[in-house]
C-alpha cells in the first residue's frame, strides 16, 4: 500500500499542483471523505486539505453579490446573517446537512463534488443561478453550479481541478429563495425529494425571475427551466403554481429504493416546489 | 510511515504528538494524548461519542484528521471540569440520572456544553435538535434533555447572580 501523505497549500495553484495525481483526493469538511477512508471506498495517496487555501473559508461581498468559499462550514454560513438575509434557501439547505457536529465542518463544495443526488446543499446553489469559481492546472473557470456532477459520485472537474468559490449574483429588491426537503423524521436524514426555489418580484408582486431546481429525483440535481417559467408574469395564482408543479414533476426521472418509489418521489416533489415557492413569494415581498 | 509534527492547544495548554497522516484527531487524542474521555461509538460521524470542540465549533472527532488540527484550539470532555469541581452539566447529569452506561456521555456533555455557550436559553425542542448527533442506547434521551434543561437555568442564574 502507498503512503498516505497530507498536503495544506496555502494558494489555489499550489493546491491544484498537488491534486495532478491521479491518487490525490481534495479535502474539505472532511464528512464524506472521513467516512470513505475508512470503509476503504477510496484509497488516496495524497489528501489535499482546501481549508488553508486564501478565500476557500469564509464569506465575502464582492460587486454586491455574496462569495461562499467552497470550504466553508454550513455552521458559519448560519452565522452570517447578510447571507441568510438574502439567500435563506441556500443556508437552510447547507444547514439540513447532518448534526450539529457535522455541520461544524460539512461545506458546500464538498456536498457538491461529492456528487449524491441527493445532496441538500446544491438544489437552492442551482435556483440561485451560482458559479463555481474552478481552479486547475490550466488556470480558472467558472461555471454554474449544475454543470458540476454529471452522475452518481462523478463530476466535470478533470485530474488537478477543485471548486475554490462561488459566486452568487447580486440581489435585488423583492427577492429571496427556499429550499424544502422531504425525509421520513424530522431530523438527520437523506432527502427523498427536494426542492429550491428562487424568484424576484416586481413592486405588484409579479414575479419576474423564477428559477426552480430539484434534488434526489435524477441521478443529479436539475434545474428545472419550464417550472421556473411558469411562475413567471404574475402572482402565484393557483394555474400557476399548478403548471409549475407539472413541469417540476415531468423533469423527474427517480430512482424507486429504500427511502421511496419513484412514484412517489415525483409526487413529492411537485408538492415541495409548490411548498417552498409560496416560501420563497412569502419572504421576496416582506 | 512518515509521521507529522503537530502542534496545538489542548484544554487550554499547549500539546504536541506525532500523527500519521490519515490518523483522525479521535486517535490522536486517545492513543497519542492520553485523553480518553472522548469515545469511538461508529467511527463514521453518526453517534457524536467522540465530540470535542475544534477552534470553538462543536465536531467529531472521527471525521477529523489529526494533521488538521495543527495550530488549533481543542476541548475536551477532560477540560470541563475546573479545579475538581465538576460542571454544572455535570453535576444534573449525575442529579438527573442521565446517563446508563455513560459510553455517550463525554460527547453529550460536551455537545450540550456548546449549546448553552451559544444559546443559554434554548427551548427543549431547540435542544433536542441540537443534540440530535448524539445518540444515547440507554436513557431514551428524556433524563438528558431535563438535566440540560435544569443546568441551563442554573446557568442562567448564576449568570445574573
Amino acid at each position: 500500500m502507498p503512503e498516505l501523505a497530507y498536503l495544506a497549500p496555502s494558494s489555489p495553484e499550489e493546491a491544484a499542483r498537488a491534486l495532478a495525481s491521479a491518487g490525490s483526493r481534495p479535502l474539505s469538511g472532511g464528512t464524506d471523505l472521513l467516512v470513505q477512508l475508512r470503509a476503504g471506498r477510496v484509497k488516496p495517496d495524497v489528501i489535499v486539505d482546501l481549508k488553508k487555501i486564501a478565500g476557500a473559508v469564509g464569506v465575502r461581498e464582492e460587486n454586491g453579490g455574496f462569495v461562499i468559499g467552497a470550504a466553508t462550514s454550513g455552521a458559519v454560513l448560519g452565522e452570517h446573517a447578510g447571507l441568510v438575509r438574502a439567500w435563506p434557501g441556500i443556508v437552510e439547505g447547507a444547514n439540513l446537512i447532518g448534526s450539529t457536529q457535522v455541520q461544524g465542518r460539512a461545506s458546500l463544495g464538498g456536498n457538491l463534488c461529492n456528487g449524491s443526488p441527493a445532496a441538500d446543499g446544491v438544489p437552492a446553489l442551482i435556483a440561485a443561478r451560482a458559479t463555481c469559481v474552478i481552479v486547475g492546472p490550466n488556470g480558472r473557470r467558472e461555471v454554474p453550479v449544475e454543470s458540476i456532477v454529471t452522475g452518481p459520485g462523478k463530476t466535470s472537474l478533470v485530474q488537478g481541478e477543485f471548486v475554490l468559490e462561488f459566486r452568487l449574483p447580486a440581489r435585488p429588491a423583492r427577492a429571496s429563495d427556499a429550499y424544502l426537503r422531504l425525509i421520513p423524521r424530522t431530523e438527520m436524514d437523506i432527502a427523498v425529494a427536494g426542492v429550491g426555489v428562487n424568484l424576484v418580484l416586481d413592486a405588484g408582486g409579479v414575479v419576474t425571475h423564477a428559477h426552480v431546481a430539484i434534488g434526489a429525483v435524477a441521478p443529479t440535481a436539475l434545474l428545472v427551466a419550464s417550472a421556473g417559467a411558469a411562475l413567471v408574469g404574475g402572482k402565484l395564482d393557483d394555474a400557476r403554481l399548478a403548471a409549475m408543479e407539472a413541469a417540476v414533476r415531468a423533469a423527474c426521472k427517480p430512482i424507486s429504493d429504500k427511502r421511496g418509489t419513484a412514484e412517489y418521489r415525483t409526487k413529492i416533489a411537485g408538492v415541495l416546489s409548490r411548498r417552498a415557492a409560496l416560501i420563497a413569494y412569502d419572504r421576496a415581498g416582506a | 510511515m512518515s509521521k507529522i509534527h503537530i502542534t496545538t492547544t489542548v484544554n487550554g495548554d499547549p500539546a504536541e504528538f506525532l500523527a500519521s497522516p490519515g490518523m483522525t484527531l479521535l486517535d490522536a487524542l486517545r492513543d497519542e494524548l492520553g485523553l480518553t474521555g472522548a469515545k469511538e461509538g461508529c467511527g463514521s460521524g453518526d453517534c457524536g461519542a467522540c465530540s470535542v470542540m475544534l477552534d470553538g465549533r462543536l465536531v467529531c472527532s472521527c471525521l477529523v484528521l489529526a494533521p488538521e488540527v495543527e495550530g488549533c484550539r481543542v476541548e475536551t470532555i477532560e477540560g470541563m471540569a475546573q479545579g475538581g469541581q465538576l460542571h454544572p452539566l455535570q453535576q444534573k447529569f449525575l442529579e438527573h440520572a442521565a446517563l446508563q452506561c455513560g459510553f455517550c456521555t463525554p460527547g453529550l456533555l460536551v455537545a450540550a456544553k456548546a449549546l448553552l455557550d451559544a444559546h443559554p436559553d434554548p427551548t427543549e425542542v431547540e435542544a433536542r435538535y441540537w443534540l440530535a448527533g448524539n445518540l444515547c442506547r440507554c436513557t431514551g434521551y428524556d433524563k438528558i434533555i431535563r438535566a440540560v434543561m435544569d443546568a441551563a437555568a442554573d446557568l442562567r442564574q448564576e449568570r445574573t447572580a
